[in-house]
């Protein structure tokens, strides 16, 4: 007789896969089939509501979310050659949207950001640069929110660690805001970010003796972003401190008393117990925070709306306006797919150089 | 006290005051969403310049609050949001704690590859599938309660379970029991098995109860993201049966002004009962984080 004939070898072969069914299934019918449904739609013009269904059209979706071109100008000469000069003695250039809009192999570009090399000027051109904006927007933002968040949550995680009474009561003070919604505290802390009368201002006010003036948080291109970050890191860092805090609970005692006989401060037990004994709950923490990050969404979508002037778009909230409110789900599809495939890529980069340092440090 | 003792005494001191300041900066948008609660909306704005924003101070009114019950449908919201959560949490909990189960304690084949895709599922954002998702639960098939009994629907929008079943299976609950199973001694489910136990025993008797810590994480961390869940009813549940709370709070934000007073109350309303059941569980969960999986 053979194996498979035998029906406790059969039941032990189907065991795993009933327990595993209705998660698998749900899985399958809930994640799975609607990203393929997501990467099929991205090669049609499906809209979200349309009596006729959408027609393919190949990588059309693609190309426009992608497309990247330069303009290099040599500024404009008077008749007698000589380089014209604006009002502030700048040199002048043609406007780059007229050369955009009459030459045929720039047809459906737009300017995205424009920088001077010598006496030449460079746009860069992009078909949508709405798109292109979000995403350095959306790396802007990880970079900023990740050290931060995660320096937050590790000093925290140290100080209800540091053996001192009451702790456990200021450990939930530290994680209370984890529980709020985002919604929520997104709406609060518009208040507190109010140019005229928020709390912000009021306090730099009062610490600066009226030196600072006030700033316009969330209405100000350049400041609405670090605003969302402060935010977001002061929502999310509880969580992280707290499995920081798993972290610091599992290095062993022995080592700090070792190393407090052998003499070491505080700064050496820090950098030379602490940190390496906590490598792996930091890269955790790091990759979940950076995964986190990168899907910025909520908080742009009460409190700024992805302005002013699309300074805290995103990526996930410009695949939501495309795909859902503007009813474009094809080309909301394709941000979305997009994005996977960055972060898989990111993903794959990074764990990449994990084993590469395993491999280092044996 | 010993002089060492004696010597950390000024540390101790500055590192409660640091504790404190945290605790406050912490606190003080909770704070200032419960004061203002309680004011009216002249009020929120005179005082939003001072400490006064953070302290139920000066003339105050529950009116924010009856207001709030009087405009929207909180009780059924409320009742709305629990039976979502609540089964959802507890469906999820058996569904995913069984999978993997399979995936860390018994040897099939394929494994490897449905954990592949897992780790995979794992960075797929929600926001990303919601609308595909959105147009495949528009078109399958579903039951309605009527006057005139049950009845087939063609749509799952606007119902209860469109905010139910499709978050039961969850890859980073999945995730979570894996990495706690996986660490439990094998010796455990062997002498079980040697006695004559099925898996399912094995999981119910060995496994389970051991595993405490982590069903209370996942727990938690599974009814946050439920009770807070909101890109996703906005976009299948334009009704009012089938309404939670967090989109309740939309209909505060109409096209004349905005009444912050019953804005806040109302979000009052929503994280008060969150917070007092972190409150009450907290050391437990804590301790659930600590001695789970979560830390990787």
């Amino acid at each position: 007789m053979n194996a498979s004939g035998d029906p406790r070898a059969r039941r032990r072969r189907i065991t795993p896969w009933l327990f595993g069914a209705p998660a698998l299934f749900g899985l399958a019918l809930f994640l799975v089939l609607p990203f393929l449904m997501a990467l099929i739609l991205t090669f049609t013009d499906q809209r979200l509501v349309s009596p006729e269904p959408g027609a393919v059209i190949g990588l059309r979706n693609y190309e426009r979310l992608l497309s990247i071109s330069a303009l290099v100008q040599t500024p404009e000469r008077d008749a007698a050659g000589r380089v014209a000069h604006g009002y502030s003695g700048e040199p002048l250039y043609a406007r780059a949207r007229a050369i955009t809009r009459t030459v045929h192999a720039y047809r459906g570009y737009h300017p995205l950001t424009d920088f001077r090399l010598g006496e030449r000027r460079v746009t860069v051109l992009a078909k949508d640069p709405a798109f292109l904006r979000a995403l350095g927007n959306t790396f802007v933002f990880a970079l900023l929110v990740v050290p931060l968040q995660c320096s937050m949550a590790l000093g925290l995680a140290l100080l209800v660690n540091a053996g001192l009474k009451a702790q456990t009561i200021f450990r939930a003070i530290y994680f209370s805001p984890v529980v709020m919604s985002m919604v929520i505290v997104s709406v609060v802390w518009a208040f507190l970010f109010d140019k005229d009368l928020g709390l912000f201002n009021q306090a730099l006010k009062a610490v600066s003796f009226g030196l600072i003036k006030p700033i316009d948080w969330l209405g100000n291109p350049s400041t609405a972003m670090p605003a969302i970050v402060i935010m977001s890191a002061w929502q999310g860092a509880g969580f992280q401190m707290l499995i920081l805090l798993a972290g610091l609970q599992g290095i062993s005692q022995e080592l700090y008393d070792a190393a407090r006989i052998d003499g070491a401060g505080a700064w050496q037990r820090f950098w030379h117990i602490t940190v390496p004994g906590m490598r792996q709950t930091i890269g955790f923490v790091l990759i979940v925070t950076t995964i986190a990050a990168l899907g910025l969404f909520a908080q742009v979508d009460v409190m700024t709306g992805g302005g002013p002037r699309g300074a805290t778009a995103t990526v996930m909230f410009e695949a939501v306006q495309r795909g859902v409110r503007e009813e474009n789900i094809a080309y909301g599809a394709t941000i979305a797919v997009v994005y996977f495939g960055l972060i898989t890529i990111l993903i794959l980069l990074q764990q990449a150089l994990q084993r590469r340092r395993a491999k280092a440090t044996p | 006290m010993t002089p060492a003792q004696r010597r950390m005494v000024p540390l101790r001191f500055a590192l409660y005051a640091l504790m404190i300041v945290l605790a406050l900066l912490f606190m003080f948008p909770f704070l200032f969403m419960l004061a203002s609660s309680l004011k009216t909306n002249d009020a929120i704005f005179s005082d939003l310049e001072s400490m006064r924003a953070l302290l139920p101070i000066g003339p105050l009114t529950a009116d924010n609050y009856t207001h709030a019950f009087e405009r929207g449908n909180i009780g059924h919201y409320f009742v709305n949001s629990m039976l979502i959560t609540t089964i959802t949490v507890s469906l999820g909990l058996v569904v995913n704690s069984l999978a993997a189960f399979a995936l860390a304690r018994l040897e099939w084949r394929g494994k490897q590859v449905v954990l592949t895709v897992l780790v995979i599922l794992l960075v797929l954002p929600f926001e990303a599938i919601s609308v595909p998702l959105m147009l495949l639960v528009a078109k399958l098939p579903g039951i309605s309660v009527g006057t005139d009994g049950l009845a087939l629907t063609r749509s799952w929008l606007d119902t209860l379970y469109v905010q139910i079943i499709p978050f039961i299976a969850n890859a980073f609950s999945i995730f979570l029991f894996y990495q706690f199973f996986r660490d439990i001694p094998k010796d455990f489910d062997e002498a079980a098995y040697v006695d004559g136990a099925t898996p399912l025993q094995v999981y119910l008797h060995v496994i389970v109860p051991s595993s405490l810590p982590v069903f209370a994480t996942v727990t938690i961390l599974q009814a946050l993201a439920m009770w807070n869940q909101y890109l996703w009813p906005v976009i299948t549940v334009p009704g009012e049966a089938a309404r939670p709370l967090m989109v309740g709070m939309q209909q505060f934000f109409g096209a004349r002004k905005t009444a912050w007073g019953e804005v806040m109350a109302y979000a009052a309303l929503i994280t008060v009962p969150v917070l007092l059941a972190f409150i009450v569980f907290q050391r437990w969960f804590v301790r659930s984080v600590v001695g789970s999986g979560v830390k990787g």
